[in-house]
C-alpha cells in the first residue's frame, strides 16, 4: 500500500512535470507571425534586388548577450572615405525574428563626414541581425551579428 | 506631450565632422501587443525622422516597430558653415513634432 502511494506521486509529479512541458509549448506557439529567414530574405531582396551583397566593410555594434530586449544600443558604421564620388548612400538594418524584418532604413549623403548611424532597437528574440549599406557606386556590404535575448520584446501583453 | 532633446555642438570648425544626437519621447506601440482582454493594441509609431542643414536634407531614417520606445538617433555630418538644423518626426495617426537648434561655424 505503502509503496503504491510512492509511486503514484512519482507519476503524479512526472505527469505534472511533462504537463508543464508541454503546457509551455502553446504559449511560445502564440506569438503572432514571425519573421522567418524567408521573410528576411526578402525584405532584404526589396532593399538590393537583384544586386550581390557581399560581406566586409560594414560593422554592426550590438551587445551578443541582452538582458532586456525592449532597448538594444545599436551602432552601424561603415568604413568609407565619405567624399563627393565614393559616400554610403544608405543603411538598412534587418532582423530574423521579430514580427518583421525590417528596422530602419537610414539615408545618408556624401556630407555625413563619418558613415555612422546609433540608435536602439527592440528584439523579440535570439536572433540573427544584418546590416546592409549602399554605397554611391551601387555595391552593397552588409554585416550579420548573432544576439542572444534573455527578455524578449514587442509582444508581451499590455497589463 | 511629446517632446525633442537634441544635441548639437553650437560651434564648430569649418569641415569638422560632427555628432548629431536626437532624442523623441514616443510610446512606438509596435501594433503586435495584446491587452489581456485579447485586443490588439493599435500601431501607433514614428515612421520618419529628417534632418535639414540650411534647408538642405542632411539625414533621413525611416524607421519601424523594432525601434525602442523614445528613438534615440545619432548620425554624423560636416559643420561647413554657420546656421541651423530643422528636425521633423512624421508618424502614425498625424503625429509631426519640428524642433531645430543653431550651430556657429568658424
Amino acid at each position: 500500500m505503502r509503496k503504491q502511494d510512492k509511486s503514484t506521486r512519482r507519476q503524479f509529479l512526472g505527469l505534472a512535470g511533462s504537463a508543464a512541458v508541454f503546457g509551455a509549448v502553446p504559449i511560445v506557439t502564440l506569438r503572432p507571425s514571425e519573421a522567418t529567414p524567408a521573410t528576411l530574405a526578402a525584405a532584404i531582396k526589396n532593399v538590393v534586388g537583384a544586386a550581390e551583397v557581399r560581406t566586409g566593410k560594414v560593422k554592426l555594434d550590438v551587445p551578443p548577450l541582452v538582458e532586456n530586449g525592449n532597448t538594444v544600443p545599436m551602432t552601424v558604421s561603415v568604413s568609407n572615405p565619405m567624399t563627393s564620388d565614393d559616400y554610403v548612400r544608405s543603411i538598412h538594418v534587418f532582423n530574423e525574428k521579430n514580427p518583421q524584418p525590417n528596422i530602419g532604413n537610414f539615408y545618408l549623403g556624401p556630407h555625413a563626414g563619418r558613415a555612422q548611424i546609433s540608435t536602439r532597437i527592440r528584439l523579440a528574440d535570439s536572433q540573427k541581425i544584418v546590416a546592409i549599406a549602399r554605397l554611391s557606386d551601387g555595391s552593397f556590404w552588409s554585416a550579420s551579428v548573432d544576439v542572444v535575448v534573455t527578455l524578449a520584446a514587442c509582444t508581451e501583453e499590455v497589463i | 506631450m511629446a517632446s525633442a532633446l537634441i544635441n548639437v555642438p553650437a560651434k564648430a570648425k569649418r569641415g569638422e565632422i560632427i555628432e548629431i544626437k536626437t532624442l523623441m519621447s514616443h510610446i512606438m506601440e509596435t501594433g503586435y501587443r495584446h491587452t489581456t482582454a485579447g485586443e490588439v493594441v493599435p500601431r501607433n509609431i514614428i515612421t520618419s525622422l529628417t534632418c535639414r542643414y540650411n534647408g538642405v536634407e542632411i539625414f533621413r531614417a525611416d524607421l519601424f516597430p523594432a525601434i525602442a520606445a523614445n528613438p534615440f538617433i545619432t548620425f554624423f555630418t560636416v559643420a561647413t558653415e554657420s546656421g541651423k538644423f530643422d528636425f521633423e518626426w512624421i508618424g502614425d495617426r498625424g503625429f509631426t513634432e519640428t524642433a531645430s537648434a543653431s550651430i556657429s561655424v568658424e
